[in-house]
């Protein structure tokens, strides 16, 4: 089987509001970026495109077709579009090179998420019937996962302000972190509750942005002369869309996942985990039963900043990143979709 | 270059659907409107509510209906400090993942309660009903604290008109979402200068083709375009339709001419309105000039153009158009 090299990757900051940019205008400084990186001109120059958006969004239908006027894409290229985070535009992409079909992809994922009300948009993708006509968003369903956490003892309010101290403190390395700053535990448990048990500073912010990704065949990184990193693993797994059947303290779809990437493999020197709420984190790191040798989001996390269909695949890029600067040589990424990690996503990237 | 300002507008995007329930669903949705509530049994033998249609194990389809009770247990809840507007309640109130009696599997709904202290994990609810049922979820208006007032008591039996109404098969589902609606960077500088009654192109570094509207890019070449172009009000017809039938909220009445129309100095068309024409004798390479609104009508939109009329210059041979330099024809 072929094997998938990560050559190029790029994050927009994660801004509150993007302003006037369109969604071309957010797209094309993060492509022209990874063009540069790999020293190509534009889309003709790889044999696949994909990209990851959701059009509710921004509430402009088809802005994901406005997104291709970014890419070069006259004579036509290959290109597809999954209505989900570009974690899994990569997952597609890495089908279509397994299948011989295809040498190298560019992956891109964006979002201008400001201009609606985001936690009333993302209550539409709940059960038509029974759900969405309430609008129950995604802050409260979160909030009720979090308390079933707290009150079966495998969570404390204290434990999910660490996460968030944590992600602010590791944010300040990283200049495209929303929110970042040294603060204390005390200062996050002393603020009022959002949606209790929830405080504000427990949900990731709201951010437009996007990011892009260069993969392609390990030869074809060679013949390209770029330091690259392997995805020796590569998973996702869906559980029921029905929020009262699932056990929502743990994440058995992240588990299995995690087992068909072969986390296990070998150590786990940084998780990069899609983790919206604090104590997401937390039932994330359990489920991929992550030690305390394990870094998780030395970025920040999406907690610091959070580019809705964006995030997973810059999870992703920034495992790479470590890699190639020659920080780590094996790292884990994870990706979510779907109220209270319903569909996830897990990759393994190793050093060339 | 200086950042335009950030031209933004409030707007509601409406899904109007009307879903077809199918049997499961159905069964459930006509339950509620004689304010009972029914759940499906699944392979293992557990009682779901609502029902679901096929066994989240086997995927078998389910048939077993049950009907279970009207209070049940908080499993978990949430408190809604600020309700946001799509919000079923107003006040302050908590989402709860309730259990029913005779249900293994909790449901999602709203509670009503007078302040978050009033709630805990385990506490008793009852379901709430709506003053008038259809069949919809929202027929329980919410639930309420079990205790806090008599049960309802308003009997399940429908009186015999209502007894023989049939059973929910369609549901009306509106979905209403607002956006603040944001033009883009390049398209923000061109309408600042429509309202100006000045058309402006940006041009590929690459290509050098002109794009009118400009939405940032050259589509072709995937470059930023920033070079602007004011080009002129003149230009043809590269292709054009007849619309005999009326479009629902268009003011204008049909027949009337849409027309893709290039402006000399561009090389790519917009869509505008043709009129002061025979329809029959409109085509392509025909040569046309905006006709604009009066000056204190100007506002940031291409329909300061009220339309495009022919002119008298001779037609522009199909491959030319696209192709004409910004002094035209004549050029």
């Amino acid at each position: 089987m072929k094997e998938i090299a990560v050559v190029a990757f790029s994050q927009s900051d994660c801004l509150a509001q993007a302003g006037a940019a369109n969604e071309v205008e957010l797209i094309m400084p993060q492509l022209r970026a990874v063009f540069g990186q790999v020293g190509l001109n534009n889309a003709q120059d790889v044999d696949f495109v994909c990209s990851g958006s959701c059009d509710y969004l921004q509430g402009a239908a088809f802005a994901f077709v406005a997104g291709v006027d970014a890419l070069g894409a006259v004579p036509p290229i290959k290109e597809s579009h999954v209505e989900m985070d570009a974690a899994w535009a990569l997952y597609e992409s890495i089908l279509k090179i397994r299948m011989g079909h295809a040498d190298s992809a560019l992956v891109y994922g964006f979002a201008k998420a400001s201009s609606g009300e985001l936690p009333i948009v993302l209550s539409q993708q709940l059960d038509p019937y029974y759900l969405a006509p309430l609008w129950v968003d995604s802050v409260s369903l979160a909030a009720m996962q979090a308390r079933l956490l707290l009150e079966k003892g495998l969570a404390t309010e204290r434990a999910m302000a660490e996460v968030v101290a944590r992600s602010r403190r590791h944010a300040l390395g990283n200049p495209h972190a929303q929110l970042s700053g040294e603060v204390s535990v005390e200062e996050l448990l002393a603020a009022d509750t959002f949606v209790a048990p929830l405080r504000m500073s427990d949900c990731a912010p709201v951010a437009d942005g996007a990011a892009a990704m260069i993969i392609c065949t390990v030869d074809k990184a060679r013949e390209w002369g770029l330091p690259y990193a392997r995805i020796s693993g590569i998973d996702h797994r869906i559980e029921t869309h029905n929020l009262g059947m699932r056990d929502l303290t743990d994440s058995v779809s992240t588990r299995l996942a995690a087992e068909g990437a072969g986390v296990k493999r070998g150590p786990v020197q940084v998780a990069e985990l899609y983790a919206p709420f604090s104590h997401q984190e937390i039932i994330l790191s359990r489920a991929l039963a992550l030690g305390d040798d394990t870094v998780v989001n030395p970025s920040g996390g999406v907690l610091a900043g959070n580019l809705m269909m964006a995030s997973g695949l810059s999870r992703i890029g920034e495992v790479f990143r470590r890699i190639v600067s020659g920080e780590i040589a094996r790292g884990v990424a994870h990706a979510t979709s779907g109220p209270c990690l319903q569909h996830n996503l897990v990759a393994v990237l190793e050093s060339a | 270059m200086a950042q335009p300002n950030v031209l933004s507008q409030a707007f509601e995007l409406g899904f109007t659907y009307t879903r077809s329930t199918g049997p499961v669903v159905g069964r459930f949705l006509t339950g509620l409107r004689e304010r009972r509530i029914l759940g499906i049994r699944t392979s293992d033998g557990r009682v779901v509510v609502p029902p679901m249609e096929y066994d989240p194990n086997t995927a078998e389809a389910l048939t077993e209906f049950v009907e279970v009770g009207q209070q049940g247990t908080i499993v978990s809840w949430c408190w809604v400090r600020q309700p946001r507007a799509a919000h079923p309640l107003q006040q302050p109130f908590a989402w709860a993942m309730i259990q029913l009696d005779g249900a293994d599997v909790p449901m999602i709904h709203c509670v009503a309660a007078a302040a978050e202290q009033d709630l805990a994990t385990g506490a008793r609810v009852q379901a709430a009903w709506a003053d008038e049922t259809r069949g919809f979820i929202t027929d329980i208006r919410c639930f309420e604290l079990a205790g806090a007032k008599a049960p309802d008591s308003r009997p399940v039996q429908q009186d015999a008109a209502q007894g023989e109404e049939e059973a929910v098969t369609r549901v009306e589902t509106p979905i209403y979402l607002h956006y603040n609606f944001t033009a883009g960077r390049a398209p923000a500088r061109f309408l600042a200068r429509v309202k100006e009654g000045v058309l402006t192109g940006q041009r590929c570094p690459r290509c050098a083709n002109v794009y009118i509207p400009p939405r940032g890019s050259c589509p072709a070449c995937g470059v930023a375009t920033e070079e602007e172009v004011v080009l002129p009000d003149k230009g043809t017809v590269q292709s054009f339709t007849v619309v005999a039938i009326p479009i629902p909220n268009n003011p204008i009445k049909p027949p009337f001419v849409i027309a893709n129309l290039v402006l000399d100095g561009a090389n790519i068309s917009f869509i505008h309105l043709m009129s002061e024409c025979e329809n029959s004798q409109v085509r392509i390479g025909q040569r046309v000039q905006a006709v604009w609104k009066p000056q204190a009508e100007w506002t940031y939109a291409m329909d300061n153009i009220r339309y495009f009329r022919p002119i008298d210059e001779p037609d522009v041979p199909v491959d030319m158009i696209g192709k004409l330099p910004i002094s035209g024809r004549e050029g």
